[in-house]
């Protein structure tokens, strides 16, 4: 120990450091939730520290890895005739979807509604790590490189995951629509109910609150993004309505839905550009 | 002398954040949302052992590091871990002569009300930004790393003699 007039020579002690190493926590908790400043620093700190998550996310990489080599050419072969089937069947769908496009475009025009223009998607690859307990995020290799802002609604086939919520140079954050902080604007597909979706922590459940006794709510009922909000654009499936309690003593629905989505499967997902067009001017 | 004091004291260093490292990657493995009730929190639980056992080299500052590590691979909010890990790691500092004088299942019920205190920083801070998970199986990793402690405990202290002091 170094000494100074025999006296040891010592750092603030460590009450006086815990005092400090609190009001700093709670100075940069207050910067990182009130404004941007800290993104900067955030990206450099998720950058330094991405090699943890790549060591990390080898185990199940591995995983990836036998299970491909153990697949057979004739399990190839069959997945190869399936996806082809499915491609023609999709692409029989097109047709007519592209006639009913421009239908609906004359159609707006004629109410002088602003037109839907196509969404550009960008596809990410997941980096399979986990990340805080009891929050639903994923971490995708797609960033700020790739065009990725903060705010971008994440697709998947069957519907909406989540948002982007931090950006690095070549990584983001999503939160998914099942994070206890994410809520969503909707309406129901069959009456044209608005309402919102709310994360629950649950893996696959949602919840549809402030929903009043009389609402034209069903079970099955299919809801999609009403673009109310300008983050994520309208049409796109959200949840299907699973549960409804009327419970009298409540004042509103207990609501519960499944997301369309599928959240915990899947190796990539896709980041959405809506057109400005595409956000705005959406009330029917 | 003073060289061979050098190098161990180095070494141990290294072997110090290997520990840290190790637990970092364990926090972050990837598995099924089932499980996420049943994992306890490594990083905690290897920053209480050397809170504990090596309190002049690893108190409050590591706590408070180790905790903005998380922060940042979690994409929580930046200072909500650290400040979390700071406070456990400096009551532990405060109260270590009498946890190393304890049953190992008292050390480990005392293990059990640290993770808590952990969690319950966390939770409160979740909580005022509006995002508080509404489980009650939030509380198991504590309960579960009260109960990997007594192992966890025997696995650092051989480390701990076999290369750092």
């Amino acid at each position: 120990m170094i000494t100074v007039f025999g006296k040891p020579l010592r750092g603030p002690s460590s009450l006086t450091r815990l005092v400090l190493l609190v009001l700093l926590s709670v100075a940069l908790m207050m910067l990182d939730h009130r404004s941007q400043q800290l993104e900067r620093i955030r990206a450099g700190l998720m950058v330094i520290f991405y090699p943890v998550q790549v060591v990390a996310s080898v185990p199940v990489a591995l995983y990836h890895r036998l299970m491909d080599a153990l697949t057979t050419d004739q399990e190839l072969k069959e997945q190869n005739d399936r996806l082809e089937a499915e491609r023609v069947q999709l692409l029989a769908r097109l047709q007519q979807f592209e006639g009913l496009e421009v239908e609906n475009e004359r159609l707006r025009n004629m109410v002088g509604a602003a037109a839907r223009v196509a969404n550009r998607a960008l596809a990410a690859e997941l980096v399979e790590v986990s990340t805080e307990p009891f929050s639903r995020r994923l971490l995708v290799r797609r960033g700020e490189r790739d065009g990725v802002y903060v705010g971008q609604p994440v697709i998947d086939a069957y519907g909406i995951v989540g948002q982007v919520t931090k950006v690095a140079p070549f990584l983001s954050t999503v939160t998914l629509i099942t994070d206890p902080s994410h809520a969503i604007p909707v309406l129901d597909n069959r009456s044209g109910l608005r309402a919102m979706v709310f994360g629950s922590g649950d893996q696959d459940s949602l919840t549809v609150p402030y929903l009043s006794a009389v609402a034209d709510i069903k079970e099955g009922d299919l809801l999609v993004s009403s673009g109310m909000g300008g983050v994520f654009p309208a049409g796109y499936p959200v949840a299907v309505v699973t549960k409804i309690d009327n419970n009298p003593s409540e004042s509103f629905l207990l609501v519960r839905a499944r997301p369309s989505a599928q959240l915990n499967r899947g190796k990539q997902v896709l980041l959405i550009s809506p057109s400005q067009a595409a956000t705005k001017g959406k009330a029917p | 002398m003073t060289i061979i004091t050098m190098t161990v004291h180095t070494r141990g260093r290294t072997i110090l954040l290997a520990t840290f490292g190790i637990a970092i990657i364990m926090n972050i493995l990837p598995g099924p949302t089932w499980a996420e009730p049943f994992i306890p929190d490594w990083v905690a639980l290897t920053l209480i052992y050397w809170c504990m056992a090596a309190p002049h080299r690893v108190s409050v500052g590591t706590g408070w590091t180790l905790g903005l590590i998380l922060d940042v691979l979690y994409g929580s909010l930046l200072g909500q871990h650290a400040l979390a890990k700071a406070v456990i790691a400096f009551i532990t500092v405060k109260l270590h002569p009498q946890l190393r004088m304890f049953p190992r299942w008292q050390q480990a019920v005392s293990v059990l009300v640290l993770l808590a205190i952990n969690q319950l920083i966390v939770v409160w801070i979740r909580g005022a930004i509006g995002q508080a998970p509404g489980t009650v199986g939030y509380w198991t990793p504590s309960i579960v790393g009260m109960i990997v402690w007594p192992w966890l405990f025997v696995v650092l202290r051989d480390v701990r003699r076999r290369w750092v002091s």
